[in-house]
Formats: C-alpha cells, sequence, structure tokens
C-alpha cells in the first residue's frame, strides 16, 4: 500500500470517528448507573426504567409519532404527485413555478418555515376562526416541509425509470389510472417507501418548525427534549436518544435490504 | 392539482404574509401583537400604514449586522471544514470495491436519519469539561484538564461540521462516482505527479458536488438554531437565534418577520436564482 492511500485511509478513519464516537459514547453512558450523564459509574438500566415511567416524555412521544405518521402519509400522497407532474408532463404551465417552491423549503432555514407558517396560522384564525394552534397545525407545516423530499425522491425514481411499460399499457387500452396503479405505482414503490421513511424522520426531528407553530400544551418529543437540556442533563435523556436512534438504525437497514432484494428480484 | 394548491397555500402565501407583519409596528400585551396595516377609521375611510421602523432597526443597531456576520463566518468556516473532512471520504468510497461502497455509503447515511437534535445533544456529552473528547485532549496533554470546549465558537463550529459531514459527502460521492479515473491514468501516462493529476483533473471535474455539497452545508447552517444555541456561548448570536429571541422572548413579531426578510434576500434568494441560471445552463448544453 503505498504512503498516499495511507493518508486517504487515515482521513477517512478520522471522519467515520467523528460521525459515530459521539453517537456511541451517548449509549454507553445511557447504561451508566451515575446521576451525572456522562460519568461512568457501573452498568445499570435505571434511566430505561424511569423513562418508561416519566408520564411527559411517553405523552410527547405518542403525539410526536402520531403528528410523524399522519404528516409522512400525506407528504407521501401529495410528493408522489408533484414527482409524477415534474418527471412526467414535461413542460405545463405552472411547472416552473412549482419546481421553485418544491426545491425552496430544502434551502429554507427552519426559522423561516417556522415563523412564515406561524404567521400565515394567525392570519388565518383572525379571518375564518380556523385552525386551532396545536397538533393539526403542526401537521400542515410538516406536510408542507417534506412533501419536497418525497417529491425529490420519486422524481429520480422515476428519472431512471422506462416509460415504455406505461406506454405499452396505454396501447393496449388501459385508461390512466389503471395505468397508474397497476404499473407505476408498483414500479416506484420503494421510492414511495424511502419517501415515507424521510418524511416520518424529518417530522419527528423537528424541533423549531413545531415550537413555532404549536399550541400551548401540545408539546412535542424534541420541544421535549429541548427544554429538558436547557436546563440541564438528565440521564433519561441518553437512554431515551439510544433508544431513539436504535430503532431509526433498525428501520432504515430493514428498509434498505427489503428495497434492495425488490431491485435485485 | 391539489399539491400545487398546498404549496401556495401554505409555502408561498406565507411569504407574503411575513413580508405584510414586517411592516407593521409591534404592539406589546395584545393578541395577536402587531398592529393592522389597513385601517379603517370609523368614517368609512381606509388608509395604509407602512411601519419600516423594524428595518430601520436592522441596519442600526449593530446587533443585527454582527449576527448576520457571525452566522456566516460559523457557515463559511463549518462548510470549509465539511469539504476538507468530506473530500477524503467521498474519494475512497467512489474508489472503494463495489461490495464495500454499499457499506461505506449505508454508514455515512445511517446519522443523517438519525435525529439531528439528539445527535447535538450527544456533542455536549463529548465538549463539557472532561467529557469524552476534552478528556482525551488533555490526555495527550492538547489542553489543561478540565477545560471544556462546550459554550465556545469552536463548539459550534465542531457541531455543525459533525451535523452536516453527510450532506457535503453525498453528493461529492455522487460526483466522483460517475467521475472516469482513466482520465487519471491517462494524466500519469503524460508524467502528471499524483497532486498535479488531482489539482488539474480530478477536483476540477469534482466542481459540480463540491458547489451542490457547500450550498446543501452552507445554507441551512446559516439560519441554524439548534446548534449554536445548545453548544454556543451567549455570544454565539446567529440570525436563527436573534430571530427566536426577538419572536418567542421580546414577542416583536415584525422584527422577527422583518429578520426573516433580510435572511431571505441574503441568503435564498440568491440561492434559488444560482439554481436556476444552472439548470438553464445545463439544458441548453444537453440541447446543443
Amino acid at each position: 500500500m503505498s504512503r498516499r492511500n495511507w493518508g486517504l485511509w487515515a482521513a477517512m478513519a478520522a471522519g467515520y470517528a467523528l460521525l459515530y464516537v459521539p453517537i456511541v459514547s451517548m449509549i454507553v453512558y445511557s447504561f451508566s448507573a451515575s446521576r451525572m450523564a456522562t460519568v461512568w459509574a457501573g452498568f445499570s438500566t435505571r434511566w430505561y426504567v424511569s423513562l418508561f415511567s416519566n408520564e411527559q416524555i411517553m405523552q410527547a412521544l405518542a403525539r410526536s409519532l402520531t403528528i410523524a405518521a399522519v404528516a409522512a402519509s400525506c407528504a407521501t400522497v401529495l410528493g408522489t404527485a408533484c414527482g409524477l407532474a415534474l418527471s412526467r408532463f414535461g413542460r405545463f404551465p405552472g411547472s416552473g413555478l412549482l419546481s421553485l417552491m418544491n426545491s425552496a423549503p430544502m434551502v429554507m432555514p427552519d426559522v423561516m418555515l417556522g415563523l412564515s407558517s406561524l404567521l400565515l396560522f394567525v392570519t388565518l384564525q383572525q379571518a375564518l376562526g380556523w385552525p386551532e394552534r396545536g397538533m393539526s397545525t403542526i401537521m400542515i407545516a410538516h406536510i408542507t416541509l417534506t412533501t419536497c423530499y418525497v417529491t425529490v425522491v420519486v422524481r429520480s425514481r422515476m428519472a431512471a425509470l422506462d416509460d415504455s411499460l406505461e406506454e405499452a399499457a396505454m396501447d393496449l387500452g388501459a385508461r390512466p389510472w389503471r395505468v397508474f396503479w397497476l404499473i407505476t405505482l408498483p414500479l416506484i414503490a420503494p421510492a414511495l417507501l424511502a419517501g415515507w421513511l424521510l418524511a416520518f424522520t424529518l417530522s419527528l426531528d423537528d424541533l423549531v418548525i413545531a415550537s413555532f407553530t404549536s399550541g400551548p400544551g401540545a408539546s412535542t418529543l424534541p420541544m421535549l427534549i429541548y427544554s429538558k437540556v436547557k436546563l440541564g442533563v438528565t440521564p433519561e435523556i441518553n437512554a431515551l436518544a439510544t433508544l431513539i436512534v436504535t430503532v431509526v438504525a433498525i428501520g432504515v437497514v430493514v428498509a434498505g435490504v427489503v428495497m434492495h432484494r425488490r431491485e435485485a428480484a | 392539482m391539489l399539491p400545487m394548491l398546498w404549496l401556495l397555500l401554505f409555502f408561498a402565501v406565507p411569504f407574503l404574509i411575513v413580508l405584510k407583519i414586517s411592516f407593521a409596528e409591534a404592539v406589546f400585551g395584545q393578541s395577536p401583537p402587531y398592529t393592522p396595516l389597513i385601517e379603517h377609521a370609523a368614517d368609512g375611510a381606509t388608509s395604509l400604514r407602512l411601519h419600516a421602523g423594524s428595518y430601520a432597526l436592522l441596519l442600526q443597531d449593530p446587533l443585527y449586522v454582527a449576527a448576520y456576520l457571525k452566522s456566516l463566518l460559523f457557515a463559511g468556516v463549518s462548510t470549509l471544514f465539511c469539504l476538507l473532512l468530506g473530500y477524503p471520504i467521498a474519494y475512497g468510497i467512489a474508489r472503494a470495491r463495489p461490495a464495500w461502497r454499499m457499506l461505506l455509503l449505508v454508514l455515512v447515511i445511517l446519522p443523517f436519519w438519525t435525529s439531528s437534535l439528539l445527535r447535538t445533544y450527544a456533542m455536549i456529552g463529548m465538549l463539557k469539561a472532561n467529557g469524552v473528547l476534552t478528556g482525551a485532549l488533555a490526555a495527550i496533554g492538547l489542553i489543561e484538564p478540565g477545560t471544556a470546549i462546550l459554550h465556545t465558537d469552536l463548539a459550534v463550529y465542531i457541531g455543525i461540521v459533525y451535523n452536516y459531514l453527510p450532506f457535503m459527502i453525498l453528493p461529492l460521492t455522487a460526483t466522483l462516482m460517475r467521475l472516469d479515473f482513466g482520465l487519471l491514468e491517462a494524466a500519469a501516462d503524460l508524467g502528471a505527479k499524483p497532486w498535479q493529476a488531482f489539482l488539474r483533473v480530478t477536483l476540477p471535474l469534482s466542481m459540480p458536488g463540491i458547489i451542490a455539497g457547500a450550498l446543501l452545508v452552507f445554507i441551512p447552517a446559516v439560519g441554524e438554531f439548534v446548534i449554536p444555541d445548545i453548544l454556543g456561548g451567549p455570544d454565539a448570536l446567529t440570525i436563527g437565534r436573534v430571530l427566536w429571541t426577538e419572536f418567542f422572548t421580546n414577542r416583536d413579531w415584525p422584527l422577527a418577520a422583518a429578520v426573516a426578510v433580510a435572511m431571505l434576500l441574503l441568503l435564498v434568494i440568491p440561492t434559488l436564482l444560482f439554481e436556476y441560471v444552472e439548470n438553464r445552463r445545463e439544458r441548453r448544453e444537453a440541447q446543443a
């Protein structure tokens, strides 16, 4: 192995270490008996026990999961429609605007999206008496945030797809809806799963937009974690973070394997 | 076109409202805490009142200009370090055998899927006094034992690089994987030293990936709230934090809106214009 390759390997190892050492050390300390979040004092699962008996955290978790599931599902429907329109219909009136509005939320800072969504909700409420701020407004804001990510995933899948299958089905007399249900949808299903998962984790992770658009008493899990971190670190958060990271990692790996198999088949 | 309507209603219209409210005057102790722009007087006359005070304050109070500069500095330096750290990784992935490549890519993407709030939180354990990283640095004698990096600007840089590194690596890897490595052999045959081949062949050809990665890191990093707020000290005042404070603590909604409009003008609109011009150039080149 040449000297140049050693340099490359060292740089790669440093990069991967940066990515993983913080997470791994957090997982290790979640099993520490110490009240200090980063002092080791023997193996213990007491923080996991106290986590599951913490009513407030469990309620916020349930709220966050509900919001993420609803937002991801709606965003998948909307994003798929956007992705199909942008990749199949070519240039249509408004396609430039749609494309622009689709890339904008991805480069937009969170504080900006949060503030603008809230001001819209306040204005709507003054004019129409709707919506009441709470879970529903967080869901609406999260759908807006995540739709564009689903669009990107669907669009790139469509670009890689041969459209001759769809044309063949239409030549054989299938109506557009049948073509969509029988041909297009099964072909882009892996992209839909990937898009849904991406939207779900983005919604689950969001602190800033939820803080702006939430109403009193509708704290999500990230909002609760943020307020706890601001008050000082509690070891319960280590345990909670470990569980979330583990679940997400397993989910992503399983989804990856499923998609890999489907594509190979 | 339901998606179009949705994006128009919940994405485009809000900006007009932000713009509108940025011209209102803050009124405290009422909800919502600002004056209406259009006033209906008792005699039926309607008048428009534009209040530019929030914008004047942005320019006059050095606090806001300093916050913009600080945000640009944090984002710029972090982007540079993401590039320096991310390039070798992307290069290594692109040149690895296909079986290894998948694994290495998954290992980069995995942290990106886990919560950024929790990863920022995990950084506290690394950077506080006698933490994992500070302890290690003290053990090899680089810093005094008991020194904390937490709540300094350095902590913010480390936090941003840590959080955004995957955003740099992914587009770089995509570009480098498409690169024809035969070109490097040709350069070597023509007598180029490895570093010359890198500077004159690999680097220019990977420019699209560098630009894409730099934008993906730089833009959100400028508006970042969580990382400077949790890892930085009180003087790590970024635009994101200023907007948050004006809104939640001072309840000055018009000023928060004006901060947002200024951020949009300085940051997002140039990006979208750049993207638009690039797309048109690519289409023209594809047609030519």
